[in-house]
């Protein structure tokens, strides 16, 4: 952008000239930026209900402020809050575990097939759950694994033991972790295998002249070559850390209970749209989006000191 | 001695190989498998899947009863239609208003450029929470109506951002010409930018589709009259609730087994992305998306 406007001759126009001459370019990104506005910044402005005693029927305006009365829940440490909390937690842990690294181990194998043609086709098959919605994904799941799904069908028709996994209490986080591995690891593959594919087949040479082997290309040479996209998406995926999935887990919460299945975007549901405890739910919400933003920032942070890109520049 | 040397590294022996195929092979097993049982069972005859006790994965015989009884003007048919409306009518205002916004960012010297860009980069850094997304709707008079599906969701900052980036590659001289010849910026816009981007339009369209076409969590918030529902909601209460559909709510006296039927809802549900699915694959071998993303 700055190459361009130096190529052209710099004519100082007064603002005014300038908004006039890109008046249907300004008319072309309206209504998209009043989208944004509108459905973005200004439920942003909605949050102050979080301070206040919101009544629907007065509206947000004529409610009265409660100060910081609503954040009691998170202060005081509420026992249905806490619970959320701790779900929300093991969840986000468990999908750093084994969610993040999967599409990884799964890129390498991928990349590390010789024949394009297998490895076209089964991208195609992996790619396609990504496209699913969660309710198809759920009921997929049902249908292999519930209780008269094909797993206990074939366990019963076998006179084995069934086993109880959806509906499951103990289960459920497990469940959870494995659904979003089979929708999203063979899509998440994308990136890596792009970075994969950066680089140069000239390292690899080199490093199997001097004698490495496989493992140690794959340790000195790969892992390197993809340092870069796993911190970027590293510190992406930290910013959603309190985001756990909020359909898929909404879908299942019925048959398992709330004990284990209550994170801090179904809180915000129930208690808010369902319950009419607005007020808290917006404070829980609130504290929720800001320490994710916090924590995109931070990783940022901790990102550049160790000299890498992160998701924006300095 | 007589290793092969592929791309600089050696090729695996057999063993290895032979591990690799059959890992990859459980994998896609796990992924279609599921697909398999759900539309086999949905054309299952009726006593092979009492058999079972479910999922059928060869159907002995094919009967489109489950479809019959599905289209004949019940739920299920007001759901599709549904579903139909807000992904066409959605996905072509979500092209419409991201291709503008795109292209007035990708002008080099529009004045505007650098404010609204941060605004709409700043856009996905946070999310506004569910209650003050869920007032707002409802403030602007959008609940219990169809358009609630698609206003609030209607431009994705990130395919804004795609759009954007490809805009920018486009050769300057294209434009600058069409200017030369006098054309204005709606003209430069629909007659030279629009016809190259073919690709990335389909793409940023599918996407868009896609996402109309899945969504959930909105029609669950913003909808309480169950006339209004989209396929996704009708498919959570029918098959994952596993509320019973009777002839009152199918529209006919003819009764398949509710698995038969069930299983065709989700069949319903998913042929149309299996449909659109092959062409976006070819646009991701051009690496559009990709592209875009590291640019």
């Amino acid at each position: 952008m700055l190459q361009r406007s130096k190529t052209r001759p710099q004519q100082q126009l007064s603002l005014g000239r300038r908004l006039l001459r890109d008046r249907v370019l300004l008319l072309f990104a309206l209504p998209g930026v009043a989208l944004i506005i509108a459905f973005h910044y200004v439920p942003l402005l909605g949050n102050v209900i979080a301070f206040k005693d919101y009544q629907p029927f007065l509206g947000i305006n004529a409610s009265d402020w409660s100060g910081w009365e609503n954040f009691s829940v998170i202060f005081n440490g509420d026992p249905a809050f806490l619970r959320a909390l701790k779900n929300t937690l093991i969840l986000t842990s468990l999908q750093s575990i084994f969610v993040f690294p999967a599409p990884i181990l799964l890129a390498l194998l991928l990349n590390s097939l010789f024949s394009e043609r297998i490895k076209r086709i089964a991208q195609s098959i992996l790619y396609l759950p990504h496209f699913m919605s969660w309710v198809i994904v759920v009921a997929l799941f049902q249908q292999m694994l519930g209780g008269s799904g094909l797993l206990n069908n074939y366990l019963r028709s076998h006179d084995l033991s069934t086993i109880n996994i959806i509906g499951n209490s103990e289960l459920f986080h497990v469940l959870l972790t494995s659904q979003i591995i089979w929708k999203d690891t063979g899509w998440a593959t994308i990136l890596f295998l792009a970075a994969l594919s950066q680089i140069d087949s000239q390292l690899y040479e080199a490093a199997s002249v001097d004698g490495a082997s496989r493992m140690k290309q794959l340790w000195h040479v790969t892992l390197p070559g993809l340092r870069g996209i796993i911190i970027l998406l590293f510190i992406l995926r930290l910013g959603d850390s309190l985001t756990v999935g909020f359909e898929q887990i909404i879908l299942q919460q019925q048959a398992v209970g709330r004990d284990v299945s209550e994170v801090l975007d179904t809180y915000v549901y129930n208690n808010g749209v369902l319950g009419g405890a607005w007020g808290v739910a917006a404070a829980v919400g609130l504290v929720k989006g800001i320490v994710g933003v916090i924590l995109v920032l931070t990783a940022n942070k901790v990102a550049h000191i160790f000299g890498e890109q992160g998701v924006y520049q300095r | 001695m007589s290793t092969r040397i592929v791309q600089g590294v050696p090729m695996p022996g057999w063993p290895m190989r032979i591990f690799k195929g059959l890992v990859l092979l459980v994998f896609c097993a796990v992924v279609i498998v599921p697909f398999v049982g759900v539309i086999s069972t949905s054309v299952a005859p009726n006593k092979q899947i009492n058999e079972s006790g479910g999922l059928v994965l060869l159907p002995k015989s094919i009967s489109f009863a489950a479809y019959e009884s599905l289209f004949a003007g019940g739920v299920v048919t007001r759901a599709l239609f549904v579903s139909i409306f807000v992904t066409v009518v959605g996905t072509l205002l979500s092209l419409i208003v991201s291709c503008l916004l795109a292209y007035a960012l990708s002008r080099p010297s529009f004045v505007g450029g650098r404010p609204i860009l941060l605004v709409v980069l700043f856009s996905m850094l946070f999310s506004p929470g569910i209650i003050p997304l869920y007032l707002t709707v409802k403030g602007v008079g959008l609940l219990d109506s169809l358009w609630a599906l698609i206003v609030p969701t209607m431009i994705s900052a990130f395919n804004v951002v795609v759009l954007r980036a490809f805009f920018m590659n486009l050769p300057n001289e294209l434009t600058e010409s069409a200017r030369i010849d006098g054309a204005g910026e709606l003209k430069t816009f629909t007659n030279i930018v629009l016809p190259l981007s073919k690709a990335v339009l389909s793409v940023i369209g599918l996407f868009y589709a896609v996402a109309y076409w899945n969504a959930f969590f909105s029609a669950l918030l913003y909808l309480n009259d169950s006339k209004l529902w989209p396929l996704q909601l009708v498919l959570r209460t029918y098959v994952i609730n596993d509320t019973q559909l009777g002839s009152a709510e199918l529209g006919t006296e003819l009764l398949p087994p509710q698995a038969s039927i069930q299983m065709a809802i989700l069949v319903v549900s998913i042929v149309p992305i299996l449909v659109i699915y092959p062409f976006l694959q070819r646009h991701f071998a051009k690496g559009v998306l990709t592209g875009a993303v590291k640019g």
